[in-house]
């Protein structure tokens, strides 16, 4: 089990564990980031990516950030799990891609850059995932209405002596 | 019989022997992308046999088929394909709209799915149901052979007479006022969004 203290002793202090259901959860600022999972991933054996998703913390109560980057590690032989989570803000919100880490990381961070607009730097092909190309909005950021900006009604009509 | 016609000859009109011929060989295109699609193939399959109606040959393209039934909900990427499919089909052709998504977006309000798809493409049958039973779509091509045996003409000459959209338009005034709040909120920033007038428009949005 990767002891916090470890990498609070390379990491720097900031490093906040915390417990949910279970769930080892570990928050690191951004800049950080990518040091300490390539570090996890060679020194402590977290080979494998199982997720990466954002949370939009708009009008969450108490919350600092606006949105929360969420990656789940699992160390395959050792059976071992990990949440890392670390904050990005308006209104530049990039992360380094860990693409070069672990590739399972592909269309999981196209879909958060489509669905929250957050770039991840050094992705080798940051397109949008879900939504059509010439999409600008990102749905599912809370300031977002549900129904859209009238996107889904913007197409030609075709009548029956027309087609 | 003053002609002295043959026993196995009768007279009609071209028209209705056309529409008799089209009504009874509607070859459907099954444009399935929900649950309703399993009930458009169970009213293919065996129990509820479409092929009594002459209607059981399914053909994935669209240049065979005189029959679009859209069976589920369609999202807005999916819409261009939806539209490129119907005006694939050669002529005459009918369209069927299947299920409560395709007639009204059902309960799908959401940025992605489009709200019935008679807005943007003509349809001739809606199908109520969520989805609809097996016999509720065979009604609605059973409805539809009597409507081809009613308006068909042999050149096709009662579409030219549909010019004007049949859905609700795109932008009903409900759905502008909304893009408006929307925008409103949008250029107010994050901060405008969280004031209480913010939060009443925005409370608004989903009125």
């Amino acid at each position: 089990m990767v002891e916090l203290s470890v990498l609070q002793q390379k990491f720097g202090s900031e490093l906040v564990e915390s417990t949910f259901r279970e769930n080892r959860r570990i928050d690191v600022p951004a800049a950080k980031l990518f040091e300490m999972l390539s570090c996890l991933k060679s020194e402590h054996g977290f080979n494998t990516l199982i997720d990466l998703t954002a949370v939009d913390l708009l009008e969450y109560e108490g919350a600092t950030d606006r949105f929360t980057v969420v990656y789940i590690l699992l160390d395959i032989f050792g059976g071992e799990r990990l949440i890392v989570r670390t904050a990005v803000n308006l209104p530049d919100p990039t992360l380094p891609s860990v693409y070069s880490l672990w590739r399972s990381c592909d269309w999981l961070e196209r879909e958060v850059y489509d669905m929250f607009g957050i770039v991840f730097d050094g992705h080798p092909d940051l397109r949008r995932l879900l939504m059509p190309e010439e999409f600008v909005a990102f749905p599912l950021r809370k300031d977002y209405p549900l129904k859209g900006r009238g996107e889904r009604h913007n197409f030609p009509v075709i009548t029956r002596s027309g087609s | 019989m003053a002609v002295g016609l043959p026993e196995n000859v009768f007279l009609t009109k071209l028209d209705a022997a056309a529409s008799w011929a089209r009504s009874n060989s509607m070859w459907p295109m099954p444009f399935a992308t929900a649950c309703c699609g399993i009930e458009l193939m169970a009213t293919a399959a065996s129990r509820h046999d479409l092929a009594r109606f002459g209607a059981e040959v399914m053909r994935f393209s669209p240049r065979q088929c005189d029959l679009l039934i859209v069976a589920g909900r369609v999202v807005m990427k999916m819409l261009p394909v939806l539209q490129r499919i119907w005006l694939q089909m050669p002529e005459p052709k009918w369209c069927i709209s299947m299920g409560a998504c395709a007639c009204s977006g059902g309960v799908f309000d959401t940025y992605a799915v489009v709200q019935g798809v008679d807005r943007f493409i003509p349809v001739d049958m809606y199908v109520p149901g969520c989805p609809p039973r097996p016999e509720q779509l065979i009604a609605a091509v059973m409805d539809m052979q009597a409507k081809v045996r009613r308006t068909g003409t042999f050149g096709g000459t009662e579409f030219a007479a549909r010019d004007t959209p049949m859905g609700p338009e795109p932008f009903e005034a409900d759905e502008r006022y909304r893009i408006q709040d929307a925008n409103l909120v949008q250029l107010g920033g994050f901060s405008a969004a969280m004031t209480p007038a913010g939060m009443k428009r925005g409370a608004g949005n989903h009125g």
